[in-house]
């Protein structure tokens, strides 16, 4: 059975499985059930002068009919008064010793207000303490959360300040609302950071309600923007997490956050060098109970794939992503279409035609234009079983409406697979060009 | 006002009706639907199951080509309006054709799901959930598109009142015709509004729709063509004439005793309790006939309180017309089926059927419509005693004043045409719906309605 304890900057749990700063890590009761549940740590809801926030507070994006995709929130700090926050903390960890317990705090910017409250925090008994320089919304229009998050220089000279005070390690939260997210990795880093939490969520407006012209969340007919997270978002913080991952001047642990609902993904964050993930949409749209199954199924993949540890597995994505000058230009994929398999939706088709290489065919129709206009001029009636012959054998694909591909003029582009509803009715073979190994950049020196 | 209200835009007062719900009753508690609709967000969540084909399948399964993933794609988008257009724009009577379309046979039969054992969507469900909704629309009483100006001199008359000449009518309509649909019964609608079983379509729906094509300027009158009205007449009105007679009345059996109490043709049957709401059956009752009419009757039969239905039919199982799921479906309701046994005599008690005689039959080599012909064994005479009789053998075919007045061609009852023109020949007269194809689906008809609307404004337009 795969061992999944962690140890984070030397914070130690039964598991990678971290609850997000957030609603779901408000209170100690609420981290009790969540730990009863099964995760292996909880960053509590950040703590700070406690505010006042404004109804409503979410909105989101839904898809398909599935409610959710993302999320966004214009939700502040905890509204709850520190003492109660740090009350809370020393009675959770009172008992629950051995899962982790992280503060995530924010204050004002002055050095002596950040020691302050790390050391009471540190006395309460946090395991480590995350500082928020990533909230997007609210409270960086008082100078804190990505105000600081966004200045390389302020991350630096605040997690100096916190680390003249702490005994545990800090972890900086990064916003990904900047052009480049190693500047300020690199400067947490310099501060003295012992870890990088990444990423919290991005400035967004999630749509308008078009029968009052505001847009979501409506407060009292206005709105403002907030931050956006939820599955939607997980592409975006892979491609963040890999860079801070893979630049040599950072180097130091990352918490992995974006999107994160299930054990592939939190998967692919290990990959990519995370040694914690954090989750918190996923947790507020089903319940802690979630986590059964991250761990259940993290644990079955790794037996799978015989690794012992986190650690065996983590980061070894991270040398498959490069540069794309370094892709191999002689490498040479084709779509073939498998005729056995295919249902006749023709979606490969139109998206071949319109959206890439016109490069896939339906035999006697030149352009889609002429197959639908000849659907449209034919004449049908409704069949009477048994006095009408059937058209075909029963549930088999007409020969006409499986396309085909032409192999010589196929750029490999996958659009056709991508779009295609059938598992294994399309594939991408590989072709052997007979040319070696050469990238952009090769080429570009040989011409040089 | 009630949503059943005419429109003020009528442009011809006379051709009105009185408001259909005073003459006909409202929803049967006995006959509830058999497809129950969809609620909103049902219906958005079978609308994204649709792959959005290209030139789909369901499409071209469909008689009149109604763009399907268009339409889907269109509830999942929110756009009802839209998607109503998408279907009026194809199928004039898309709220009808939702109902009762054998869609097993069509749109979903032809789904690409099926092929990957998916259920297929729900095309018929969806298409009355959008329908629904337009008719429900408070702008509902405005046209889908403002009646057109008449832009052709050339008046069109369209015989009879049902799907065919109705698509016809409106076809023409907005291309700019005034158009007259000259119906003999008092609402129009044809087996619509008359001769469609009650749990599948309801009076109020087919009314719904021919309201909707009068408020688009299609005029309609009641007379009987080639009675009332002769045939001089309409020619001397209109340029063009559309057939859409349908099949008249049910044929007779041509067996004794067929004017006893008690023997009621199924379409009249239907006709019947359906605007009856106190008409009511018992004891025992013989359907003849093995069609999708003959399972209706026998449906509703048992619906309407009778203890024993049995249905007859001559040849076997196997060679039965009715679609298999309304075969099934009979099955459920409780209706017997008897095979190989044709009836020759209707025997009375006084005035009133008490039993019919039948004779077994064989089926021998195939026939001209390529099933065996059927024998009768000699000797193999029985009496099957029963309360009530109902023939469904198929429907008369009543063209032969134009046949032997107006040299258009007929065979076997069935007005000759150019399939995809509608074209008789007679070049004043087009045709289509039941009287070309000797009985299909309302669809079938909407669609032979379409093409000839089509040839006729190309004719005149040349």
């Amino acid at each position: 059975m795969a061992d999944l304890t962690t140890n984070f900057a030397g914070i130690r749990c039964p598991n990678p499985f971290w609850l997000a700063s957030g609603p779901p890590t408000n209170s100690g009761d609420q981290v009790m059930r969540a730990f009863d549940a099964g995760w292996g740590g909880a960053v509590w809801k950040t703590i700070g002068e406690p505010i006042v926030n404004t109804t409503s507070r979410y909105s989101s994006v839904d898809w398909n009919s599935q409610r959710m995709m993302g999320l966004n929130n214009i939700e502040l700090i905890s509204d709850r008064p520190i003492e109660v926050n740090l009350r809370e903390i020393t009675e959770v960890k009172k008992r629950y010793p051995k899962h982790a317990v992280i503060a995530s705090l924010m204050v004002e910017s002055q050095r002596e207000t950040w020691q302050d409250i790390v050391k009471r925090t540190e006395d309460a008994g946090a395991d480590g303490l995350e500082l928020n320089f990533g909230c997007p919304h609210g409270m960086s229009e008082r100078g804190m959360g990505s105000a600081v998050g966004q200045v390389p220089e302020y991350s630096c000279m605040i997690t100096e300040w916190v680390k003249e005070a702490a005994r545990t390690p800090v972890l900086v939260k990064l916003t990904p609302n900047v052009t480049d997210i190693r500047a300020v990795a690199r400067a947490a880093k310099r501060g003295g950071a012992d870890g990088l939490s990444a990423i919290n969520t991005i400035n967004s407006i999630t749509g308008i309600d078009l029968d009052t012209l505001t847009p979501r969340p409506n407060v009292g007919g206005l709105s403002s923007h907030g931050g956006y997270c939820g599955p939607a978002v997980k592409p975006i913080a892979l491609h963040l997490v890999q860079q801070i991952a893979s630049d040599p001047e950072v180097g130091i642990p990352i918490s992995g956050i974006g999107g994160i609902a299930e054990w592939r993904e939190a998967a692919e964050f290990i990959l990519l060098g995370c040694s914690s993930v954090q989750v918190c949409t996923a947790a507020m749209h089903y319940g802690y109970r979630i986590v059964e199954d991250m761990i259940d199924g993290l644990s079955h993949w790794m037996d799978e794939k015989d690794f012992a540890t986190l650690d065996s597995f983590r980061g070894l994505s991270l040398p498959r992503v490069t540069e794309w000058k370094h892709l191999d230009l002689n490498h040479r994929i084709v779509a073939r279409i498998h005729p056995e398999k295919c249902i006749g939706c023709d979606l490969c088709y139109i998206a071949c035609w319109d959206g890439a290489h016109q490069c896939i065919h339906r035999d006697g129709f030149a352009k889609p234009e002429a197959a639908e206009a000849a659907t449209r001029a034919s004449i049908a009636v409704t069949p009477i079983a048994k006095l009408d012959s059937h058209a075909g054998p029963e549930g088999k694909t007409p020969p006409e409406r499986i396309p085909h591909v032409d192999e010589d003029e196929c750029v490999g582009c996958n659009l056709c697979w991508l779009v295609c509803p059938v598992p294994g009715s399309i594939t991408m073979e590989k072709v052997e060009t007979g040319r070696p190994f050469e990238s952009w950049e090769e080429r570009n020196r040989v011409i040089g | 006002m009630s949503k059943m209200e005419f429109t003020s835009n009528d442009p011809n007062p006379e051709s009105r009706v009185p408001n259909p719900e005073s003459r006909v009753p409202n929803p049967d508690p006995r006959f509830p639907e058999l497809h129950p609709a969809l609620d909103a967000h049902a219906a958005a969540i079978e609308a994204s199951r649709c792959l959005y084909c290209f030139d789909a399948p369901c499409t071209a399964a469909c008689p009149t080509h109604i763009d399907v993933p268009r339409f889907i794609k269109k509830i999942s988008t929110g756009n009802l309006r839209g998607s109503a257009l998408t279907i009026l724009s194809s199928n004039v009577l898309g709220l009808s054709c939702a109902r009762v379309c054998p869609v097993d046979v069509l749109c979903e039969g032809a789904c690409v799901m099926v092929r990957e054992n998916y259920k297929p969507i729900e095309i018929g469900r969806l298409q009355r959930f959008a329908m629904d909704r337009f008719y429900e629309d408070p702008r509902r009483g405005t046209p889908w598109r403002a009646p057109t100006p008449i832009t052709h001199a050339e008046k069109v008359g369209c015989v009879g009142g049902g799907p065919a000449s109705l698509a016809c009518a409106a076809e023409l309509r907005r291309r700019g015709y005034a158009v007259t649909v000259i119906d003999n019964r008092p609402l129009p609608g044809g087996l619509n509004t008359y001769g469609v079983a009650e749990y599948k379509l309801r009076p109020q729906d087919s009314l719904r729709e021919v309201d909707m094509i009068r408020s688009l300027g299609v005029e309609f009158r009641q007379a009987l063509v080639g009675e009332a009205v002769s045939l001089e007449e309409i020619e001397k009105e209109f340029a063009l004439i559309f057939l859409g007679m349908g099949l008249g009345t049910m044929q007779r059996l041509g067996i004794p005793g067929e004017s006893l109490h008690g023997v009621i043709d199924a379409l009249r049957f239907i006709e019947r309790y359906k605007t009856s709401p106190d008409f009511r059956v018992s004891g025992r009752v013989v359907v003849i006939g093995g069609g999708n009419t003959a399972i209706d009757a026998a449906n509703a039969s048992r619906r309407l309180g009778a203890e024993e239905v049995h249905l007859f039919y001559r040849r076997s199982e196997r060679e039965m017309p009715a679609f298999k799921s309304e075969y099934d479906r009979s099955k459920v309701e409780g209706v017997r089926f008897h095979w190989l046994a044709q009836p020759m005599e209707i025997i009375g008690f006084g005035a009133r059927a008490a039993a019919v005689r039948f004779v077994q039959t064989r089926l021998g080599a195939p026939d001209h419509s390529g099933r065996g012909a059927v024998i009768p064994v000699p000797g193999s005479h029985y009496e099957f005693a029963c309360d009530m009789v109902i023939p469904a053998i198929g429907q008369a075919r009543l063209t032969t004043l134009l046949e032997n007045t107006r040299g258009i061609a007929v065979k076997n009852g069935l007005v000759v045409v150019d399939r995809p023109t509608g074209r008789t020949t007679n070049p004043r007269y087009f045709a289509g719906g039941d009287c070309v194809n000797g009985g299909r689906e309302v669809v079938d008809a909407v669609a032979d309605g379409k093409r000839a609307a089509l040839a006729m404004a190309a004719q005149i337009e040349q």
